[in-house]
């Protein structure tokens, strides 16, 4: 999948968890923006890791701020 | 995507405690008794203690086989305070090993019948030590997201790939096995019990899958060791895979009735542990009167299959009569000593904790982010010194108490 493919991807597997219907862009922060707990991460870590088949590890996750990075790791992580 | 506190604003390194702080003042302004500070000026028995001036029946200490006022673990401690004095003042690879600590360390190996014991200074520096050593830069941690503090830190101490997977779900922890990428180094670190809701990891799958996968596996029995398992090894006894699973990881905090940590193993190497783990190596060893009374307690813990009995009757009896009085428990069936009663939130929480403790009863308040799933929760760990007539006055003051806080 190519980062545009990705990024549509997420785009609806991160509808469940947009309960305030924050626009997304590639600067929209996970914590800031979408609020996320950090259950509500595991939960939406899973869902990817899933649907890509890759591991985002806790260290990766530390670097990823913003809905762009998770874009860009994901597309470099599937390899 | 961590939600850790972002770049201050400069100035007080303490503003970044503001929330906590404020949490903390809105509960006391409300005439509620500090959770969190309360001292305990006589104790007088395994279960029984004068908290703030008011005799306690205690409910809330992991001493779950009632071993602090155990007559021959206590002589064993003043006899070896008598000779060896107070304290080591050195590392365990310096001047800080004694004849105790290898005694105690011996204890632990019949305890496990497994070759290798260490004894850590605490059960928070055993897993900080022997993760944060053995799992390095490349290799990767599986782990259950609900693990306890000091694993947690471990793996933050080391450089390894940390990768939580969903509580308890077997299925979870496989998929994200599969994924590793091969070649690289493989640690699976379970709970034998996690002590927020008082529920068991499967194990048996659990350390089954691991090893299919070649991982190496480390178990936390904190919450078991003395009590669950026909001699009280732990869930990894219970279930049959205690020969499969490569450290187990323990405290003497609990069970054992006084303080310090151990990793026992049977891998071949394992010794070289005591020289390359820094938070075994970089920290005084325990005091003589420590390991002594701890090696005492493991020997009487190998037989101690009616306090495990009664322990056991003690839980499950709790555990029902909360459920029939209309608690909601963090299980459905009692499956350790922990029996945790759910609260509607943190308030609530507070003022049922604050009732009890008027009734004369010590439970551990439990909250966010110790807790899974932000739950407010009131946690009571049974000890095997309870006595028929302790369980019965127990349940009194839940329902008085839970009545008068609208709770039930």
């Amino acid at each position: 999948m190519d980062r545009a493919e990705v990024d549509s991807k997420i785009r609806e597997l991160i509808g469940p968890f947009n309960k305030k219907d924050v626009e997304i862009t590639d600067a929209t922060t996970f914590v800031g923006d979408f609020e996320f707990d950090s259950l509500t991460v595991m939960d939406f870590v899973a869902e990817i890791e899933d649907e890509f088949d890759i591991i985002i590890s806790m260290n990766q996750q530390a670097e990823i701020e913003n809905y762009g990075q998770l874009v860009d790791a994901v597309t470099k992580l599937q390899g | 995507m961590s939600d850790e506190t972002g770049p201050g604003t400069g100035g007080d390194l303490f503003s970044k405690f503001d929330d906590i702080i404020a949490l903390r003042e809105g509960l006391l302004a409300s005439g509620q008794e500090d959770p969190f500070s309360l001292v305990m000026e006589k104790v007088l028995s395994p279960t029984r203690a004068i908290c703030n001036g008011r005799e306690t029946i205690l409910l809330g200490t992991y001493n779950y086989m009632g071993m602090t006022f155990d007559p021959d673990v206590v002589d064993a401690g003043k006899q070896a305070l008598e000779d060896f004095g107070t304290g080591t003042t050195g590392s365990r690879v310096l001047n800080g090993t004694y004849q105790g600590h290898k005694e105690c360390e011996d204890a632990l190996r019949e305890f496990y019948d497994m070759d290798h014991a260490m004894v850590f200074s605490t059960g928070y520096l055993a897993n900080l030590g022997i993760i944060s050593t053995i799992a390095g830069k490349g290799d990767y941690i599986i782990l259950d997201i609900d693990s306890h503090a000091s694993i947690w830190d471990g793996c933050a101490m080391g450089n390894a790939e940390v990768v939580p997977f969903k509580h308890n779900d077997i299925e979870a922890m496989e998929k994200r096995l599969k994924r590793v990428p091969e070649g690289a180094g493989k640690l699976v670190i379970l709970e034998g019990v996690y002590s927020m809701l008082g529920d068991l990891a499967p194990l048996k799958e659990m350390v089954a899958i691991a090893k299919k996968y070649g991982a190496m596996v480390l178990v936390d029995e904190a919450h078991s060791m003395g009590f669950i398992g026909e001699n009280g090894r732990g869930v990894v006894e219970a279930e049959g895979v205690l020969d499969d699973v490569d450290f187990i990881i323990g405290t003497f905090s609990k069970s054992v009735g006084t303080v310090g940590g151990f990793c026992v193993s049977n891998h071949p190497k394992f010794e070289i542990m005591r020289l390359v783990c820094r938070p075994y190596v970089f920290t005084a060893s325990l005091p003589p009167s420590v390991v002594a009374t701890a090696a005492t307690s493991i020997r009487k813990l190998q037989h101690a299959g009616n306090k495990r009995g009664h322990l056991w009757e003690n839980s499950k009896r709790l555990h029902k009569g909360l459920t029939d009085l209309g608690f909601q428990l963090g299980t459905a069936e009692c499956q350790s000593a922990i029996v945790a009663v759910i609260m509607p939130d943190l308030e609530k929480g507070a003022a049922l904790w604050e009732a009890l403790l008027k009734e004369g009863l010590y439970v551990n308040l439990a909250r966010p982010p110790a807790t899974p799933a932000n739950m407010t929760l009131l946690r009571c760990s049974l000890c095997a010194e309870h006595s028929d007539e302790e369980v019965g006055t127990i349940l009194g003051m839940f329902e008085r108490a839970g009545k008068a806080t609208g709770i039930i």
